[in-house]
């Protein structure tokens, strides 16, 4: 029997535990590369964490592991007590290339994410969510003629529409413009504040995780590590002006070793 | 002005053809009744019937503008046949016979023509289906399992390369028929390029497509009929159109060969006889048969790959 959700209901559950986890691989020219190295990280149900680091700190590792696609070396990774061995619809991923699929058109990519959980598609469901990401109007469109925005939200909408209790986010703005970002931005705080669902976004843009997270996680490369751990408590919706923000995002920068202390 | 001329090209060209027909002497001597001068009345009557559509319809207008530079050189070039062959004889015959012989026997012959064409139409059918098919299945199953790879690929690159036709004798010996033998001969030339493509269009899928797919709950059945195959469709279809023109090749040679019916037979049994007028009506036959059998794979890609258009072009 498969679950059946509407878009209002409330999430049950999406508490994430990584534990000791190492994970380490081949490079090209043969030599072993630590991606990650002791990481320890709970993160509680409903929270926006935001990961963020330098190119190389395993930010995106962590992400697959949590998302099943690859195994850790040493240590654990829990959903909700069960630990985590393979890809599930529970844990979505989104890419920073959307990957919706070419060959089917905005309805049937959204719709992809049911049919593959073998759940009988109503047709209002998947129109919900076409409509949660504000993409109504473009259900006949393919792919290729979606502009990176709107390509995002399509890829936004189909790993919603199985009701995740975690969605990870791998720089899914990465490519868009600097407005087109600022609208998504939004859109995905809104959707969030929809939802409740725990939400794991890896950026690059520290004015994002900023804007967006509960908390932010700051890692370090070559091992990869956690390097501190940052809470925002501004209030929701936050102002990119306020002084508080422009702290915050000073402060983060100067762990990243971005801005030099004298 | 200028438009109209043009548009009324083909029709000028086609009196010209007609009048020549008519006033110069036939040297090649000819049957009765006379095709050539029908079939270019015919062609007139149909480019003004035509035309004169193509005043009431923009699109008819255009599409007859288009071709009328083609058209007309084509029936410049019926008229130079003409001339260098029936008229003036400057061909020797029997080989080079001029469109009247040409027409002439295609008409007069056109039951045996038609019995010929219908059975190779249905040994090509059988094959291709069959070749399609067997290509399909193993290319699917090396693209996307590694140990069938290993074990399938030495074989397919040992009897791929082998021409197909090679094979015609001991087919011969070995299948009880010679419809079975070239249904045979015709998929095995079908199953290689087919099964090359598939395999290749699978095993280069983009390895996120199934990573996204297995974080939205996908399992194997499906990452297999609903994204590896969907995905790799482009490469297959290059895979279906190398696969119909093997097959062209195949079916006719293995009916020169072997096969007692059929285009490929009905052309070796008129040079048997020194008929080469009825080889180039044959030969005419063949020509739109497979261009019709080109298109209609064509209109079949265009309709399963709809999601590519604007995308890619060939």
């Amino acid at each position: 029997m498969v679950e059946v959700y509407k878009i209002n209901d409330k999430l049950q559950g999406g508490a994430i535990c990584v534990s000791g986890v190492s994970k380490t691989f081949e490079s090209q020219v043969g030599s072993e590369v630590e991606a990650l190295k002791d990481i320890d990280l709970d993160i509680t149900p409903g929270e926006f964490l935001s990961i963020i680091g330098p190119s190389g700190c395993g930010k995106s590792t962590l992400l697959r592991l949590i998302a099943g696609l690859d195994r850790p070396d040493m240590g654990e990774i829990t959903l909700d007590g069960e630990k985590i061995v393979e890809p599930h619809y529970e844990r979505g991923l989104v890419f920073q290339d959307p990957t919706l699929f070419p060959w089917l058109n905005v309805y049937q990519n959204v719709e992809s994410g049911l049919k593959m959980r073998k759940v009988n598609s109503r047709n209002d469901e998947v129109q919900d969510y076409i409509d949660l990401v504000g993409l109504r109007g473009f259900e006949k469109s393919y792919p290729h003629h979606l502009s990176g925005g709107m390509a995002q939200r399509a890829a936004l909408a189909r790993a919603l529409v199985n009701h995740p209790k975690v969605l990870m986010l791998d720089e899914p703005l990465g490519a868009l413009d600097a407005f087109t970002r600022i609208k998504m931005q939004d859109e995905i705080q809104r959707i969030w504040e929809t939802r409740k669902t725990t939400m794991i976004l890896v950026t690059h843009d520290v004015e994002e995780a900023v804007y967006l997270s509960d908390r932010i996680v700051v890692m370090s490369p070559r091992p990869g590590r956690i390097k501190d751990i940052i809470s925002i408590d501004l209030k929701r919706p936050r102002n990119r002006s306020d002084e508080d923000f422009f702290r915050l995002k000073t402060e983060i920068l100067e762990i990243l070793n971005f801005i030099k202390n004298d | 002005m200028k438009h109209r001329f043009k548009l009324f090209l083909p029709v000028f060209i086609l009196i010209i053809d007609l009048l020549i027909d008519y006033l110069l002497p036939n040297t090649q001597g000819f049957t009765k009744p006379k095709i050539y001068p029908i079939l270019l009345s015919i062609l007139i009557g149909i480019y003004v019937i035509l035309s004169i559509l193509s005043i009431m319809h923009n699109k008819i207008y255009e599409r007859l503008l288009k071709l009328s530079p083609l058209l007309s050189a084509v029936f410049i070039i019926i008229c130079v046949w003409d001339l260098v062959t029936s008229k003036y004889n400057l061909l020797p015959l029997p080989y080079f016979p001029g469109p009247e012989k040409v027409f002439g026997d295609l008409f007069s012959d056109w039951s045996l023509i038609l019995i010929s064409a219908l059975y190779s139409l249905r040994l090509l059918f059988v094959g291709y289906i069959i070749g399609t098919f067997l290509g399909f299945v193993s290319g699917v199953l090396m693209g996307w399992n590694k140990k069938i790879y290993y074990w399938l690929n030495p074989l397919l690159k040992i009897i791929g390369p082998i021409p197909a036709t090679a094979w015609i004798p001991l087919a011969m010996a070995m299948f009880p028929t010679s419809f079975m033998a070239s249904v045979f001969i015709i998929a095995l030339a079908v199953w290689f390029p087919v099964t090359v493509m598939t395999s290749s269009g699978i095993a280069n899928v983009p390895q996120s497509y199934f990573e996204v797919a297995k974080t939205l709950g996908a399992d194997e059945k499906y990452l297999v009929f609903n994204v590896a195959i969907p995905a790799s469709l482009p490469t297959i279809f290059i895979g279906l159109f190398m696969g119909l023109g093997m097959s062209f090749l195949t079916l006719i040679v293995s009916e020169m060969l072997g096969v007692k019916a059929g285009l490929g037979w009905y052309i070796n049994w008129a040079q048997g006889w020194a008929e080469y007028s009825k080889v180039y009506a044959c030969l005419l036959i063949i020509a739109i048969i497979f261009s019709t059998l080109i298109s209609i794979l064509f209109k079949f890609r265009d309709k399963i790959l709809s999601w590519q258009r604007g995308l890619i072009k060939w």
